[in-house]
């Protein structure tokens, strides 16, 4: 695939199956970004194809896109509404769930008075908690994570990681990228990705 | 989920949004009300002069108060990565714009069109006119919102941006200006005004068709750079 | 429609773009200067003078060519933007974006012809005519597919972006017209327009046609010729460019 004309990604191949989650690695600038928004859909591929559930993705946009869950490095969140009205307005045209639940999901991710403040108020490490509190209602199959462990604290990072377990052991599929290693239990296979040298 | 639940979903957001940080809805108003003020005192205060401009000026203001306000129609939704979310969710994009300008619209124009027979009044307009100019922007209003709407989308991800979104769009809103003045002239001059209105209509119509998919189309191409 | 289907893809392919392209760029050239010569000896030296305007008309042999390919070229870029949306396609892609310099140019030449005629006829270098005026709004249009096609950092999305741009402002060019008129005729009621003439003799608009047709020549010339330069440009990591380059290579 390319970016701006310049070839970013290439000879890339990989299948999924049900309980799979791909780690993909590699250094700055070696595309992991551009992968992950490619795989949701959001950058033309240039070359190649996305299938899901062996058709192409542009085939079947609204069906894929309502199984999938991304999130990317801008976390999609209204920072002048509060943690629960986020979960509820904007999530929620994702997923539709009761607004107890949405707290829950909240006080789970360790934001309980938080959940009222205005986003913008919230720490970085707290703004992404607030984003990856969907991950516990979520009733998509396939989850695409940008980074999701930034600025998360070992606690957080430990819930999303029982969160992957359990999506997992549901049948569900996710790719992550991360520098840091996801621990054992997880079965992650690894995707390394070189930054390529142009001409 | 169903359209009508998703675009109460989009309502509540904007309006908690505009409810929030009132300066997004308020500046266009007083921007509108600053302009206008600015040309008695560079042309005349003679109220037959001001009568005989103010229709047209009424509506450059307003045509220059939407188009202050557009910029920031996606651009914060982009920065926020909420755009993101919306391209990736499995809802028709052409509906969520349409909604989405709309209800900008209605917290932008609203206030503008409420504030307008106050502004002819001032202008020395006469009061019989009123219900014309109101009408006008009713019929208008939306119209530049949607035509807009595909210039913010085009342009949200550039850096010079705003500049380049008035370039795009202030050709596109000659029809609207000249139709929406003409019924303002007619009006005055005690002319019927049905016709104008009409055309002032099918514009809308039209409209209401074809930007939200040009301005959804758009919103995916500026997703890439 | 299988010969609709080989002569789609043959003019999808850039290589072969490249290649007929180059033949069509010289036809055309050979075509557009002998008839603009022509035209322009005719309308000039050889016509009669018109009887209102005496010889101050004679501009219409370079305004009217001008306004209609400046107004065919828009439509031209909105179609090639269509197909370039719909099929994907770099060669469509290229010559929208060539498109709008060359018709922005043409919209140019006729707004100041248009106001050169204008000092003899009413007096005044600028009079807000229906056409004029639409001619301006036009030459606005233009600029705005210039000015966004330059904004994007990405080639391809910059393309796609032209073409949404172009698409929305041909739909509105219709009603962008009309308006015009209708204001212009609230306005000013029955005042004397430029071209619009009853019956003009032949030997007025025989060479009129020349030089419409000498126009069109050059403007198929000059795009074909700066799409072809543009599209090596983008395809310089192309196998064919590199080939290309390598055969001609000194």
């Amino acid at each position: 695939m390319e970016l701006d004309d310049r070839p970013l990604l290439s000879g890339l191949g990989f299948c999924l199956r049900a309980g799979d989650l791909v780690q993909v690695c590699g250094a700055n600038g070696s595309g992991k970004t551009t992968l992950m928004r490619a795989l949701a859909g959001l950058v033309p591929l240039a070359d190649g194809e996305v299938l899901w559930r062996g058709r192409r993705v542009q085939r079947q946009w609204s069906r894929f896109r309502a199984e999938l869950l991304f999130i990317g490095h801008r976390l999609g969140l209204k920072t002048g509404l509060t943690a629960e009205e986020n979960l509820r307005l904007v999530a929620g045209v994702k997923a539709p769930v009761v607004a107890r639940d949405w707290r829950q999901c909240l006080l789970a991710v360790g934001l309980g008075a938080a959940a009222r403040m205005p986003v913008w108020q919230l720490s970085a490490g707290q703004q992404r908690r607030v984003a990856l509190a969907q991950l516990a209602v979520s009733p998509a199959t396939l989850w695409l994570l940008d980074e999701p462990f930034t600025a998360l604290d070992p606690q957080a990072v430990a819930w999303v990681e029982a969160q992957l377990q359990r999506h997992l052991l549901a049948g569900g599929v996710a790719v992550v990228t991360s520098h840091q290693p996801l621990s054992a239990h997880l079965g992650a296979r690894q995707l390394e990705l070189n930054v390529q040298d142009v001409d | 989920m169903g359209l009508v639940p998703l675009a109460g979903l989009i309502c509540r957001r904007e309006w908690l949004l505009a409810v929030r940080s009132p300066a997004q809805v308020l500046n266009p108003l007083v921007f509108f009300v600053l302009v206008i003020a600015m040309f008695p005192l560079g042309i005349s205060p003679a109220p037959e002069v001001l009568a005989r401009i103010a229709g047209g000026v009424i509506w450059v203001a307003a045509l220059l108060a939407v188009l202050l306000s557009l910029e920031s129609l996606f651009r914060e939704d982009r920065d926020e990565g909420v755009l993101e979310q919306l391209l990736v969710s499995p809802h028709p994009l052409p509906f969520v714009v349409l909604v989405k300008v709309l209800v900008y619209a209605l917290l932008v124009g609203g206030p503008l069109v409420l504030m307008s027979p106050v502004l002819g009044l001032m202008l020395s307009l006469p009061p019989a006119t009123y219900g014309t100019l109101v009408a006008a922007l009713l019929l208008g209003m939306p119209t530049l919102f949607l035509l807009g709407s595909v210039g913010a989308a085009l342009t949200v991800g550039l850096r010079r941006g705003g500049l380049l979104l008035v370039l795009l769009v202030l050709p596109l809103y000659v029809p609207v200006l000249v139709f929406a003045t003409a019924a303002v002239d007619a009006a005055q001059l005690g002319m019927p005004v049905r016709g104008h209105l009409a055309l002032l209509g099918a514009l809308l119509a039209l409209m209401l068709v074809v930007a939200p998919v040009a301005a959804a189309g758009a919103l995916r191409v500026t997703s890439e750079e | 429609m299988g010969w609709l289907a080989t002569w789609y893809h043959r003019w999808a392919s850039p290589p072969w773009f490249y290649q007929m392209s180059g033949r069509w760029t010289r036809g055309l050239m050979g075509l557009a200067l002998p008839l603009l010569c022509v035209g322009t000896l005719w309308g000039l030296a050889f016509a009669p003078a018109d009887y209102q305007q005496g010889n101050s008309f004679r501009i219409i042999y370079i305004h009217v060519p001008a306004a209609m390919v400046a107004q065919s070229g828009y439509i031209l870029m909105a179609s090639a933007g269509l197909v370039g949306l719909v099929w994907r396609l770099k060669v469509a892609d290229v010559v929208l974006r060539n498109c709008a310099p060359i018709g922005a140019a043409m919209t140019f030449l006729a707004l100041a012809t248009g106001s050169i005629w204008g000092k003899p006829t009413w007096g005044a270098w600028w009079v807000w005519d229906a056409r004029i005026t639409s001619m301006l709004v036009l030459l606005m249009l233009y600029l705005g597919v210039m000015g966004l096609g330059s904004a994007f950092r990405n080639e391809q999305a910059a393309g796609r972006a032209s073409a949404i741009l172009a698409l929305v402002g041909v739909v509105n060019i219709p009603i962008i017209k009309y308006s015009v008129e209708w204001w212009y005729s609230l306005h000013q009621p029955a005042t004397f327009r430029l071209t619009e003439k009853p019956a003009m003799p032949v030997e007025m608009w025989a060479p009129l046609l020349v030089m419409v047709l000498g126009f069109y020549a050059f403007f198929g010339a000059v795009l074909l010729a700066r799409s072809r330069v543009d599209l090596l440009d983008r395809e310089r990591r192309s196998r064919w460019v590199r080939s290309l380059v390598a055969e001609h290579a000194i």
